[in-house]
Order: C-alpha cells, then sequence, then structure tokens
C-alpha cells in the first residue's frame, strides 16, 4: 500500500458514504417504525410472499439450466459474430423492463405469434399473464447474466486440461464428467443465487404481466397498498418483509459467489478443444437463445417504427422529463461513487456502502421517504427528485465496482512520484485520476443514466396524474390501450437509454 | 422537484390560462380517452362557462378515492367524477367533499337521496362477448366453463367492485366457492377497466367484465353487432355513477356550475353514445337507436349506499383468499 492517498481528502467520501447509508437505513427505520406488527399479514399478503419466492426460485432455475448449454456452446465454438454475440448478452441489462414486456407480449400473448403458432398445431396458447408470464419475463432478462457468469466458469478451465484430456482420450461424455460438472458446481450456485436476488425485488415485470392476488409479488404488493388501499401502514410493514426477503438473499448470493478456483492455474494457452461434441446440439441451443432474445426486441422495434413520427406529445414530454432525471441520477451516482472509491484508498471498509445498496429495494426506500415526505409536502412535487436519487443509490453497486479498481491502480502507480512532486490534492484528482480513469468513469456514468431512464419503481408510487417519465407513460399507454402509441414510445425509450451509455461510454473511451 | 415539472409545463402551457379560472376534475382514464365523453363535455361546458375544464384521468373509478385520499386538503381537484354508490359512504367519510345541493327529474331504478354525490349515468355490469362463444347464464356454469375471462381489481377499479358486490349479493355465503370456481376461468386481474376491455378486444380472452350495455359501442360506433352480453339468472349487480364537490376546492362556484351541467341537457346527451351507459336524466330526443336492442336483466341487483363498506370489506377478503389459492 504505497500511496495511502494522504492527499485526497477521504472525508468527502465517507460524509458519500453515510449519505447512502442514512437514505437506507433511515427510511427502513421509517419503515420498521410506521409497520403494523406481522399479525396483520392476511392471507393474500402471505401469497404474495409465496409468489415472490416460488417466481424467483423458478426464474433463476430456469435461467441457469438453460444458460448451461448456451454456455457450452459459446464456450466450445468458434464463428463469426461470436463476440459480438457476447457483446449481445450484456444488452438486457439496460434494456427498459417496460420494452421488453412489450416485446414479450407481442411475441408470447394469446394473439402473439407464439401463440398463433401453437393454434395451427391445436395446442393451447401460452398463459403469458400470471406466473408464467413473469417467469418468462424474468428468464428473458436473466439468461444472458447466467450464460455471461457460466461462460466465465468454462474459460476458467485452463486450456491444458482439456489438451491433457484430449491425450488421454476422453470423450465429451468425460470431459464432461470430470471437468465441467466441476466446474458448474462452483459456478451454478453463484449465478443461481445472484438471480434468485434480482427477481425477489422484481416490481415493473409484476406490475405489468402481474396483478390479481395469485400474481402479486411483495414489490407490487407495497405499490397497491399505496394506490388501492393508500394504506401507509400496511405499505411500511410488507416494505419490511421484502427487506427481511431481498437481504437473506443478497447475504446467500455473496456467500454463494465467493470461493472461486479450484482447477490450479494454466499458462492461458489459446483454447482449443478436442472433444467437440454434438455441433447440432450447440447450434440449436445459441440459435434458440438469440430467438428468444432478439424476437421480442424486433417486435417492439418493428411496430414502434411505424408510430415513431406520430408519437403523441405527452411522449415527448414525459422523454425529456426522464432524460432529465436520468442526467440528475448518473450525476448523482458520479458524485457518490467517485468519492467512495476515492475514500476506499484511505478507509478499505467504506466499500461495504455499496453491499448496503445491493440489499435496499427501490420501494422500500420510496415507501420510507412518502411517509417522511407526505406530512409536510405533496409527494408528487417531488416524484422525479426522489426518483432521480433512488435510481443514483440502485446504480451505486455497479459504479463502484468499476471506479474502485481504476481508482486504486492509479494511486499505486502514480502516488509516489505525485507525493514527492508535492502535487496538490485537487492537482492529484484533476491532473493525475481522472484522466486516467476516464474509461470506467464514462462506462459507470452511462450505466447509471441507463439505468435510470429505463426504471419504471419509484416514480409510479410517487408520479401525480399529470408527469410522468417515459416508462411510466408506456405503461399508461398500454393500460388505455394505445399499443400503437406505447410501442412507439417503447421504441424511443430503448433508443435513449442505449443512446445515452453509448455517448458516455465512448466518450470514455476516446480518451483512454 | 417542482422545477422540472414547471420547465416541462412551459413547452405546454396555454396562454390563456393565467386569466381564465381552471376547474380540475379528476376522473377515471375511459373517461377522458379520445373516444369518451371527456372531449365532447370538456367544449360543451367550455362554451357557458367562460372557463378552463381541464380533465384528469387517474386510474379506474375505485383508485380515485385513493388518489383523493392520498392528496387530502392539498389536491388540486376540484371535482371527482367516477365513483359509484359502492364507494360514495366511504368516499363521504373522508370529509373531503360538500353538499350539491342539486335536484333534477332522475330515471334511475333507486330514489337518489344523497347530499354529496349526484348520479351522472347507470348501467348494468355483464360480461360481454363475441358471438360464438356458448356464453354461460349464472355464475356457476361460467365457473365449470373453460371460458378464459378478465376481470378487475376490486381495490382499483369500479367494475371490478361491482362484481364482487354482485356475486356477494347473489351468492352470500357461498361467495368465497363461486370465487374458487372461476379462479382457473380468470386470464388476469387488471387494474382498471380500459386495461381488460382492452385485453378482450387483443383476443386474450373469451369474456371481459364491463356493462350491458357495451355491445351498444359497437353496434353504434363501429357497426358491428357481433358483440352481446350475457344475460344471468342471478340478475344483475346495479351501477350508479356519481360526481361530488370537493371542499377543498378554490372554485365552489364553477364547481356547482359545473354539477348542474352534469345532470343537465347537454352532458346526459353526450353520456349514452360516448360512456356507453345509461344516462341518469333521460334526455328530450329518448335512447339513441340501438339500445332497444340491449339484454334486460330479469332481476337488478344493488347493495344500499350505506351498506356497501361493510359488505366490500367482507367480499373483498374473501375474494382475496379464494384468488390467492
Amino acid at each position: 500500500m504505497a500511496y495511502r492517498a494522504q492527499q485526497i481528502n477521504p472525508w468527502f467520501g465517507v460524509g458519500a458514504a453515510a449519505l447512502v447509508a442514512a437514505l437506507i437505513l433511515g427510511t427502513l427505520g421509517v419503515v420498521a417504525f410506521h409497520a403494523p406488527n406481522a399479525a396483520q399479514l392476511g392471507p393474500s399478503d402471505w401469497a404474495a410472499i409465496r409468489f415472490t419466492v416460488s417466481q424467483a426460485l423458478l426464474s433463476a432455475l430456469l435461467s441457469v439450466v438453460f444458460a448451461v448449454p448456451v454456455a457450452r456452446a459459446l464456450s466450445r465454438r468458434q464463428f463469426r459474430g461470436r463476440g459480438m454475440l457476447i457483446t449481445l448478452l450484456g444488452a438486457p441489462f439496460l434494456l427498459p423492463v417496460i420494452v421488453a414486456v412489450m416485446g414479450l407480449l407481442a411475441v408470447f400473448g394469446r394473439s402473439g405469434w407464439v401463440s398463433q403458432g401453437l393454434e395451427l398445431l391445436g395446442l393451447p396458447p401460452v398463459p403469458i399473464y400470471g406466473f408464467h408470464g413473469v417467469v418468462i419475463a424474468h428468464v428473458f432478462f436473466n439468461l444472458p447474466l447466467a450464460t455471461r457468469i457460466i461462460l466465465q466458469g468454462w474459460s476458467g478451465i485452463p486450456a491444458e486440461r482439456f489438451r491433457l484430456a484430449a491425450q488421454l482420450g476422453f470423450s465429451a461424455r468425460d470431459v464432461m464428467w470430470h471437468m465441467e460438472w466441476p466446474m458448474l458446481k462452483r459456478a451454478a450456485p453463484g449465478a443461481f443465487a445472484i438471480i434468485f436476488a434480482i427477481c425477489l425485488s422484481s416490481f415493473a415485470v409484476a406490475l405489468t404481466l402481474g396483478g390479481g392476488p395469485r400474481a402479486t409479488t411483495v414489490e407490487l404488493a407495497i405499490y397497491q397498498a399505496f394506490r388501492f388501499d393508500f394504506d401507509l401502514g400496511k405499505a411500511a410493514l410488507l416494505a419490511a418483509m421484502q427487506l427481511v426477503l431481498a437481504g437473506s438473499a443478497a447475504m446467500l448470493a455473496l456467500w454463494m459467489s465467493q470461493g472461486q478456483g479450484g482447477f490450479g492455474k494454466g499458462l492461458d494457452r489459446e483454447l482449443e478443444r478436442w472433444n467437440e461434441g454434438s455441433r447440432g446440439l450447440d447450434f440449436i441451443s445459441i440459435a434458440a437463445a438469440v430467438l428468444f432474445l432478439l424476437v421480442p426486441m424486433l417486435a417492439v422495434g418493428s411496430r414502434g417504427l411505424t408510430a415513431l413520427p406520430s408519437l403523441p406529445s405527452v411522449v415527448w414530454l414525459s422523454a425529456w422529463s426522464s432524460i432529465q432525471v436520468a442526467l440528475l441520477s448518473a450525476g448523482l451516482a458520479l458524485f457518490l461513487s467517485l468519492s467512495i472509491a476515492l475514500a476506499v484508498t484511505r478507509f478499505a471498509w467504506i466499500e461495504s456502502v455499496g453491499l448496503l445498496a445491493i440489499a435496499a429495494s427501490p420501494l422500500v426506500i420510496g415507501t420510507g421517504l412518502f411517509i417522511v415526505i407526505f406530512p409536510v409536502a405533496s409527494p408528487q412535487d417531488w416524484a422525479f427528485l426522489v426518483t432521480a436519487c433512488v435510481n443514483a443509490v440502485m446504480a451505486l453497486p455497479f459504479a463502484l465496482r468499476v471506479l474502485i479498481p481504476a481508482v486504486q491502480d492509479v494511486c499505486d502507480d502514480y502516488g509516489r512520484l505525485a507525493l514527492s512532486l508535492g502535487v496538490s490534492r485537487w492537482g492529484m484528482l484533476w491532473l493525475v485520476i481522472l484522466p486516467r480513469i476516464r474509461a470506467p468513469l464514462g462506462f459507470a456514468i452511462g450505466l447509471a443514466a441507463a439505468l435510470s431512464m429505463g426504471d419504471l419503481g419509484v416514480v409510479a408510487l410517487f408520479a401525480g396524474t399529470g408527469e410522468a417519465t417515459l416508462p411510466l407513460q408506456i405503461y399508461r399507454l398500454m393500460g388505455a390501450y394505445r399499443m400503437d402509441a406505447a410501442a412507439g414510445a417503447a421504441l424511443l425509450l430503448a433508443m435513449l437509454s442505449f443512446g445515452v451509455f453509448w455517448i458516455c461510454d465512448t466518450w470514455g473511451r476516446r480518451g483512454a | 422537484m417542482k422545477y422540472l415539472g414547471c420547465i416541462a409545463g412551459v413547452f405546454a402551457a396555454s396562454v390563456a390560462a393565467a386569466e381564465t379560472p381552471e376547474l380540475v376534475v379528476y376522473t377515471y382514464d375511459s373517461f377522458v380517452s379520445d373516444w369518451g365523453p371527456g372531449p365532447a363535455v370538456e367544449k360543451a361546458f367550455e362554451a357557458e362557462c367562460g372557463c378552463d375544464l381541464k380533465f384528469v384521468g387517474a386510474g379506474d373509478g375505485a383508485s380515485l378515492l385513493a388518489r383523493v385520499k392520498l392528496e387530502g386538503a392539498r389536491t388540486e381537484a376540484d371535482i371527482v367524477l367516477g365513483l359509484d354508490t359502492n364507494l360514495t359512504a366511504a368516499a363521504a367519510a373522508t370529509e373531503l367533499f360538500a353538499a350539491h345541493g342539486l335536484s333534477a327529474e332522475y330515471n334511475l331504478p333507486i330514489t337518489w337521496e344523497d347530499a354529496n354525490f349526484v348520479p351522472f349515468d347507470w348501467g348494468y355490469f355483464a360480461f360481454v362477448h363475441k358471438d360464438g362463444v356458448d356464453a354461460p347464464t349464472n355464475f356457476k356454469a361460467l365457473g365449470e366453463s373453460d371460458l378464459k375471462i378478465v376481470i378487475q381489481d376490486p381495490r382499483s377499479s369500479t367494475p371490478g367492485l361491482g362484481l364482487l358486490m354482485w356475486v356477494k349479493v347473489a351468492y352470500g355465503d357461498e361467495a368465497p366457492a363461486i370465487w374458487e370456481s372461476l379462479s382457473d376461468n380468470i386470464v388476469t386481474v387488471t387494474k382498471g377497466w380500459s386495461e381488460a376491455y382492452g385485453l378482450f378486444l387483443e383476443g386474450e380472452a373469451d369474456m371481459a367484465l364491463s356493462y350491458t350495455t357495451s355491445p351498444a359501442y359497437h353496434l353504434i360506433a363501429e357497426e358491428d353487432a357481433g358483440f352481446a352480453a350475457a344475460a344471468f339468472e342471478e340478475g344483475h349487480y346495479m351501477q350508479i355513477e356519481v360526481a361530488g364537490k370537493l371542499a377543498s376546492s378554490d372554485q365552489q362556484d364553477l364547481a356547482d356550475q359545473f354539477l348542474a351541467f352534469v345532470v343537465g341537457e347537454s352532458f346526459q346527451t353526450i353520456i349514452p353514445t360516448t360512456n356507453w351507459m345509461y344516462p341518469a336524466v333521460t334526455p328530450v330526443g329518448g335512447l339513441p337507436k340501438g339500445f332497444e336492442t340491449l339484454v334486460t336483466p330479469s332481476k337488478s341487483l344493488v347493495v344500499p349506499a350505506a351498506d356497501a363498506p361493510a359488505i366490500r370489506d367482507e367480499a373483498l377478503a374473501e375474494w382475496l383468499t379464494a384468488l390467492s389459492k
């Protein structure tokens, strides 16, 4: 630990971390204070808890199970476009939920392509509303994530092992049993736990595809307690439930994704495979995954493209609101994460605030803030500011993950030199650190802005009848059965999300 | 964060808004849609009031009440239009509404005595289907059939609440069993009427909970006689939709003028062919041609407004329990 960052003032970072902790723990305290005792949970609330857990279990299981053949196919085949395909697997992370839901409805709805195909075969349509739909949407979002995690596991098996296996005359089956299965046993539970935790806090998917007492997640139940009954006590009680669920799942995920390694190191030789296994199976796995991920996108795109020129003016107003919220949120996330990343060079424990943000649920924070704001002001006047803040906190773990190592590297490499040259605090920040972390910085800002742009969560809780962010506006258009306008707005939203990410990321890379 | 709204407002601001008084009416979404009564009502009222009438869609009927409770005395609404008699007692209990002092020659199936709310239209709930569907004639037959239905959430939607009351009034203690038998027929439970009817038209379900008057829309506006309401032997639950003035309104006179307008000739003439309900006061010209083809229930069911909250709570608990199994 050469450079102890004497010259970086850590108190900004400590302040930022304290702010985030106060927001998360403070709202939690408010919620706990307002929650009546758990005896007031009715049968429908227990049903919501059961539904939340069961859909998350199945979504995580299916995502991982389907990801295994796809990851295996990607790991043992070389083909043109493979790199692009792996990059594309990152796209659903930035894709606004509401856009994906529209695409899935177009494909899997009762009058969608899949159901019409099934009808030709004399089969009943896929039920897209309720449990099935929620699980399909979650697999759509998390299959790529699982694939990437497991693919990493595969690339963690040293090339020498495969060569040795080939020399020993292993069949594809032997390779699977002796090399791939032990790897999967370590990688898959981690992927499962992360996806399980993500699906537990699902709100937008449940809002659009769930509904009714049988398909309500706890987060949706919080929203219903606000919007249907205006029962703040009930909302607080449910928020406390959600916190217990999400908190335990996050700890589980953390625990399970630790402890990598076990194969020993290789020499990082180019991976060659001799036991290729079934070519046909690999082709089918990759093709099926690509179809499943791309067709819904194309469906929204094609329907949206025709509606784009004639979008109602409210859509443009909402888009403008969304851009402002996204920029404000990205700015906040940048300030918080950079301050914390700089302070980590001095106090390593500050990093744990990122973990806190992973366990936090947006609707729980929203509930707490609502209870605080309501007696003194009209919550809808605060809708956009609250949305921007909550989104910034949600983006924090991702931003910290890229910024902390980058800042650490710069301090390690240039710290002593800067110290011996007597570079001032601001000089260190402006002249040494910032130019060198431009690439991760651009990536983090872009990510925060894109996530905030597509978010449909707290804003649904706070927004009044008039103003809306673009995702909320799309949800309203869908509710009013204006599907063409909704598709056009969805295309616009997807372009904004990817666009803002692309601009920030390109800015970062250009200087790097 | 008001300034964000203000910036957005600059783009949408109407220049004249500063001088003319504004009357804000919270209502349900389908009322303000392009094909709903909103645009015509706005034009007609603005022609006589010298004001700016602003409709704000705030979800379906039942979530209107939650919205007003949430906003309390801070609300910018002057009028709430679209509650029904299942909710008037709960709405009056909030003490946010003011008395109207109006009387009119109502043509309603019941006598009207509510001091806070004026009725503007009424109708019977019914399951609407396309021709070619073998429609059941009671809830038990519906529960046994394979037909797929979409219904609305009784906590957010007045039709959803109406269905809840309908089953409860018709079956009493048997209601939970009816709901359990219906649960495998229900494709989804939507937040409001618009979503449910949209899903039905999109082909996601065989029937949607709507009104006996809904086929008139397809018949008159679309010249499509291919829709019908299923007549149920239990009788049909009745809905009377109402409007009320908020005590916190800073436009009390204008609000009174609007409520009088609501029960007047021009509003009541607009209702049948835009909201597709029976008018509360029959217009001079009578009902539009085509309404005579509609199903008339053998028996009309309704719960007195004062009893509605208790029955609602009991039925809602049963509904939540039965459908969450």
